[in-house]
């Protein structure tokens, strides 16, 4: 437990000891900021709610989640301290718990600088706090499954571009599996309990019924499970290919 | 302290550490020695606990590498090859991680990293990011970072490599100073070293062992370059002229 938090402590502190933290905040703040009110209609719909917003946070994940997660592992590998670390007296689970959770605390602290969209809506209406309050939790949730998926991704390279486009591309399934682009000729082909289970392993169909308002046990336990088995997959595969 | 039990790796179909075996006690500085590619590395990242062998095993301090890593790593104080450190870190920031990550703390911890700091001669570049050093600087934070903890035993992987010949000198100073404490293993092509700061040399080719005795043995049987090219690949020893 100390060692994870030392591993995280000096995770967190390597974001912001780079230009990285801060060009990655910028962006992120520029995209959440600009994305509701240019194309989610914020303004046009007269609505006192965050709907607009948060329905933009599954596709920005996909270029923002894979650009913080692609240098977790591959960057050990390419510099060579994986070497370091595996030979300090930490276990595998401590060093891959500790790398993960910076990069979900990171993705937080980015999530929670959006908070003068809180209080725009607030100032101009009269929103439903508990449903934004939810929607928060989800998108960090969404944010730390994405994460966790990424970490894997990134323990089987040291080339961290191709951490990135694998990130993005198992993340663009993820998110599409909820959509009719997967769904429709899934839907002409397969039985209704197929597509029913693939519309639930999909980002998009987790984060609906989220920013609805219901942090329910299904969501919990997706994102749990993706996060705990993701995280084992990482463990694993840095285990069996230490030194490539 | 350090045990080496036929110890074995196979990348594929290539052996690379064939059947190693040897011991080091308290007091010995151990150089390993062989061409590239020859296996030195591998061993000691066998010895180190970061590559499972294919076969054997290797003990530290009495702790199983494989069984109980842990126990094992916290005896241990490892350089690996080309000095690898976080970049984006201040030595005094990478310090700081190692010592905490070892378990040091409070005044013992603040008074370790100094007198590190001190014996490295560190204490000029303490404040800038590890990646803008030069390549002395760095195999200096790598050598303090594994001797931080004053380990009883130390793996070395080419400290020297890449130094000039006054930083060489003070790091041989360094594990001459050391050595009486510790059992100390370090892998060098630089036969001079051997000679400098070794009391035992093990000569390796091909992953097998192929001479084991004192640096006087081997400076016996004529110039050092000419034997360990007889050792290594089979040819006569040219005569001393």
């Amino acid at each position: 437990m100390k060692n994870t938090i030392v591993l995280f402590k000096r995770e967190l502190a390597g974001y912001f000891a780079t230009p990285v933290a801060y060009v990655f905040i910028f962006f992120y703040l520029v995209a959440m900021g600009a994305l509701p009110f240019g194309l989610g209609g914020f303004y046009e719909r007269e609505q006192a709610d965050l709907q607009p917003f948060f329905a933009f946070h599954p596709w920005l994940y996909l270029f923002l989640i894979p650009a913080l997660s692609m240098r977790l592992w591959a960057e050990e590998r390419k510099s060579g301290t994986i070497e370091l670390l595996m030979t300090l007296p930490v276990t595998m689970g401590q060093a891959v718990l500790g790398k993960f959770l910076a990069a979900w605390a990171f993705a937080g602290i980015a999530l929670l600088l959006t908070f003068p969209m809180w209080m725009t809506t607030n100032y101009l209406g009269d929103p439903d706090n508990g449903v934004i309050l939810a929607s928060y939790i989800g998108s960090l949730l969404l944010a730390g499954g994405y994460l966790a998926v990424g970490s894997f991704l990134s323990a089987l390279t040291k080339n961290q571009v191709i951490a990135f486009v694998l990130t993005f591309v198992v993340g663009l399934v993820l998110v599409l599996a909820g959509t009719p682009v997967v769904l429709d000729p899934l839907a002409s082909a397969a039985p209704s309990s197929l597509v029913d289970a693939v519309r639930s392993f999909s980002f998009l169909s987790q984060m609906n019924t989220i920013t609805s308002g219901l942090v329910d046990m299904r969501a919990l336990t997706y994102f749990g499970s993706l996060i705990g088995a993701s995280l084992l997959a990482s463990a694993i595969v840095l285990d069996l290919k230490k030194a490539d | 302290m350090i045990e080496i039990q036929e110890l074995c790796k196979d990348f594929g179909p290539l052996r690379a550490v064939d059947r190693i075996s040897f011991a080091v006690k308290k007091g010995e500085v151990l150089g390993f020695l062989g061409p590239n590619g020859a296996g030195k590395s591998t061993t000691m990242k066998m010895l180190t606990g970061f590559l499972a062998p294919t076969s054997g095993r290797a003990a530290i301090c009495g702790h199983d590498v494989a069984k109980s890593p842990l126990e094992a790593k916290r005896a241990l104080g490892y350089l690996p090859e080309g000095a690898p450190a976080y970049g984006d870190m201040t030595p005094a920031a990478f310090l700081d991680f190692i010592a905490d990550i070892r378990g040091l703390a409070g005044a013992d911890k603040a008074q370790r990293i100094a007198t590190v700091v001190k014996k490295v001669n560190l204490e000029a570049v303490l404040h800038q990011r590890i990646e803008t050093l030069s390549k002395g600087f760095k195999r200096r934070v790598g050598l303090a970072q594994a001797i931080l903890h004053d380990p009883q035993v130390l793996v070395l992987d080419e400290p020297t490599d890449g130094l000039d010949p006054n930083q060489k000198h003070e790091v041989r100073s360094l594990i001459k100073e050391m050595a009486p404490g510790k059992a100390i293993v370090l892998s060098t092509h630089i036969l001079e070293e051997v000679e400098a700061v070794c009391t035992r040399a093990i000569i390796i080719a091909q992953g097998r062992v192929l001479f084991d005795g004192t640096p006087q043995e081997l400076a016996a049987r004529g110039p050092l370059d000419s034997v360990f090219r007889s050792i290594t690949t089979g040819d006569k020893v040219a005569q001393a002229s």
